[in-house]
């Protein structure tokens, strides 16, 4: 257990310090690239967690393919590869404020409703296997599963047509 | 390990993205930020389900990336349009409607 605190103390460490870098950096492809970090620390959660078919299935889906979407989104909206002044509003310093107000008030409530509750009281943590979440998925969840795969194809026609030439 | 180093590191990626949505301008960035957002609530529903014992946490988990591939799919045409449109994707341009 104490070696778990201790990686996730790491990679907490490292995934706020990138999130905090993706929301202020200047430059947008470092940007995107500190959400590698992020998004990758994520799945390394996940895996603490005994997640492991959702944390190999965050790498491939978000590190393999929506990272790849959003590189080609700055390549093709052509910005600046470098600093660029004007990627933040005006209003920083107020989307700051609310920030900060939410984060007081979510770690309020938090910390009220499960204060030291351990993680692993009831079932010391036993890895969820991809079985168990197959079984879940394709029995109890079917149709909303189904709605997602559905869902996956009107976005992807949608993003044709939206983003064809005319 | 606790429930709450989880939820905690949850909602503080959350509220970074958050200042994100709100902060920039640039089209990508925000769908970056939004990004952030999705996955802090994945995190929660990966913390709950360890702690109920069920993999209905991952499930739904898996659902989240799902609409969060679509929805930046979606997002990115949308903004190569707007780009296309007014060369810019400077959202504070994006003011037509206004009043």
């Amino acid at each position: 257990m104490v070696a778990q605190n201790i990686f996730f103390a790491i990679i907490a460490l490292a995934m706020v310090a990138s999130a905090v870098r993706v929301v202020t950096s200047k430059n947008i492809l470092h940007a995107a690239l500190y959400l590698v970090v992020v998004l990758a620390g994520i799945a390394a959660q996940f895996i603490i967690t005994g997640a492991e078919f959702t944390g190999v299935t965050q790498v491939l889906v978000y590190i393999g393919a929506v990272l790849v979407l959003f590189l080609f989104g700055i390549m093709l909206t052509r910005a600046r590869i470098g600093r660029e002044e004007s990627v933040d509003g005006d209003r920083r310093w107020l989307a700051g404020v609310v920030a900060l107000l939410l984060f007081a008030v979510m770690a309020y409530a938090l910390v009220d409703a499960f204060d030291t509750e351990a993680l692993d009281a009831q079932n010391a943590l036993e890895p969820q296997s991809t079985q168990m979440v197959s079984d879940a998925i394709f029995h109890d969840y079917l149709i909303p599963f189904e709605a997602v795969s559905f869902l996956l194809l009107a976005a992807l026609i949608g993003a044709i047509v939206v983003a064809r030439k005319e | 390990m606790w429930l709450n180093q989880f939820l905690l590191l949850g909602a503080l990626l959350f509220c970074i993205g958050v200042y994100g949505v709100l902060a920039r301008r640039n089209g990508v960035m925000v769908l970056m930020s939004i990004e952030l957002l999705l996955n802090a609530v994945n995190l929660n529903f990966i913390a709950f389900g360890a702690y109920h014992g069920t993999p209905v946490g991952q499930v739904f988990a898996l659902f989240v990336i799902g609409v969060a591939a679509a929805e930046v799919g979606v997002g990115l045409a949308i903004v190569l349009l707007i780009y296309r449109n007014r060369s810019s994707i400077d959202l504070e341009s994006v003011d037509l409607l206004k009043g």
